[in-house]
């Protein structure tokens, strides 16, 4: 029943992400923070089999950090995105691979360009303005659709996330509670408030 | 004789030495100086930088390496040695994040470092670091700094202040004349740099110096800010100087007087 969302601006990324820790059929948590700052300009939302997912995330973000450490400069986001998807396809062509859906919003300075990539557990590598995983893709893909411009001003990013989630509240059975929202632009990485 | 000693590393001499290592420490003693300060609560790290040939790029040439957010690393010995240590040091870094979440202490990863050292004089087919490190850095939630130092051996020991490289003994020696306990930010500084400028004879653009004033909180001085402490430096060495000229001519006029 997770849900993130991603929708690209002008200047900007905005990365949303339910904030459930469920098992089953029960709720454990309703403030758990299922998104890591990978570098000053990227974010990843990560959903999938609960133990894989901060496994893999962990995994991904220590060595993101190596690289810049390394090289004195952070991987850009079309890189990490390659990057990042190439380690699911060679964990899923083991005997235990992990399972996690990604999306990887990020900032490219030197183009000065919003960048969102969306990512399954099956290795798929997409560039999309807008993107959802989860149930909350069923209902809000279509709304994405319709109102989602490549020059929306900030302001007008989080109305249409907004809507999004309102769309979830009035036709989705589950509720999913608060959404963790982080916004990504050439200032860097920030959370908001919806 | 010794040449019989010289061809496996893992062969004591006689008296007890192990030759590869010795000559390590010589490639170190051959290498640029470093000097390492502990202030109060700032830890400051100098380097001695080569000039670099006029066509070079002089941002290519570190002495001086980041292996954490919060640990700064610098060397004495062969550069290429150092790279090697210090890649493995950024990883055994990220690598104590990941399985315990927490950054890693100063001592922690010097000790890692020299035994990384250590194995290499223990086992075959390879050769010592031909490098001594200067680590300093601050513990997460602590206010104290720390400064380390390791050696080809595989020896490590904590310090208030010291020197690694070429003309070491005189830097250390001058260190231990000089250092007072619980210096300010500014005395710290000053103290590395004059302790450099005691064989570094070019001056300010020869001298590169690492500020750490608490927990991931560095920064790379400035070369204005380090010319302004050689300024102030040289201006207390004259006036020094002067002061020892009025005294001298006061004993010899003194002398002339009574005789």
């Amino acid at each position: 029943m997770e849900c993130s969302f991603g929708i690209t601006g002008k200047g900007y990324t905005i990365i949303a992400s339910d904030s459930n820790a469920a098992r089953s059929i029960v709720k454990m948590k309703t403030d758990e923070d299922k998104q890591k700052v990978l570098s000053d300009h990227l974010v990843m939302t990560y959903s999938g089999e609960s133990g894989d997912t901060l496994q893999f995330s962990e995994y991904i973000e220590r060595n993101l950090r190596l690289y810049g450490i390394r090289n004195h400069v952070e991987l850009r986001p079309r890189a990490a995105a390659s990057w990042i998807r190439a380690q699911i396809a060679d964990s899923l062509r083991t005997r235990n691979a992990y399972q996690v859906n990604l999306l990887l919003g990020g900032f490219d300075l030197p183009t000065s360009e919003p960048a969102l990539y969306w990512v399954d557990y099956l290795g798929t590598l997409a560039t999309v303005p807008f993107a959802a995983h989860g149930y909350g893709a069923f209902f809000a893909l279509s709304t994405l659709d319709r109102y989602h411009r490549p020059d929306m001003s900030l302001e007008e990013g989080l109305d249409l996330l907004r809507r999004c989630i309102n769309e979830l509240k009035t036709r989705f059975i589950v509720d999913l509670g608060t959404f963790k929202v982080r916004v990504v632009d050439r200032e860097g990485v920030r959370e908001v408030k919806l | 004789m010794s040449r019989s000693y010289d061809r496996a590393l893992t062969v004591f001499s006689p008296d007890g030495h192990l030759f590869q290592v010795d000559y390590a420490l010589e490639a170190v003693r051959k290498g640029t100086c470093a000097v390492g300060v502990r202030g109060k609560d700032v830890v400051v790290l100098g380097v001695e930088k080569k000039s670099v040939l006029q066509l070079q790029d002089p941002r290519t040439i570190r002495k001086t390496a980041m292996i954490d957010d919060h640990v700064c690393l610098a060397f004495a010995g062969l550069t290429a040695d150092a790279r090697i240590l210090i890649d493995k040091a950024r990883i055994e870094c990220q690598s104590h994040r990941l399985t315990v979440e927490d950054p890693v202490t100063v001592d922690y990863i010097t000790r890692h470092i020299a035994g990384i050292q250590q194995r290499y004089t223990q086992s075959g087919g390879v050769r010592p670091f031909g490098i001594s490190t200067l680590i300093i850095g601050f513990d997460a939630n602590e206010t104290r700094p720390r400064l380390y130092q390791t050696e080809p051996s595989g020896m490590y020991s904590a310090w208030k202040a010291n020197a690694i490289g070429r003309s070491s003994k005189t830097v250390r020696e001058f260190l231990e004349k000089n250092h007072k306990d619980d210096m300010t930010k500014d005395e710290t500084i000053k103290l590395a740099i004059k302790s450099l400028l005691e064989v570094v004879q070019t001056g300010a653009k020869n001298i590169e110096i690492a500020l750490m004033e608490g927990h991931g909180q560095v920064r790379n001085l400035e070369l204005a800010e380090i010319e302004k402490f050689v300024e102030e430096i040289t201006k207390e060495k004259e006036a020094e100087a002067e002061r020892r000229r009025n005294r001298l001519a006061a004993t010899a006029g003194a002398q002339a007087s009574m005789s």
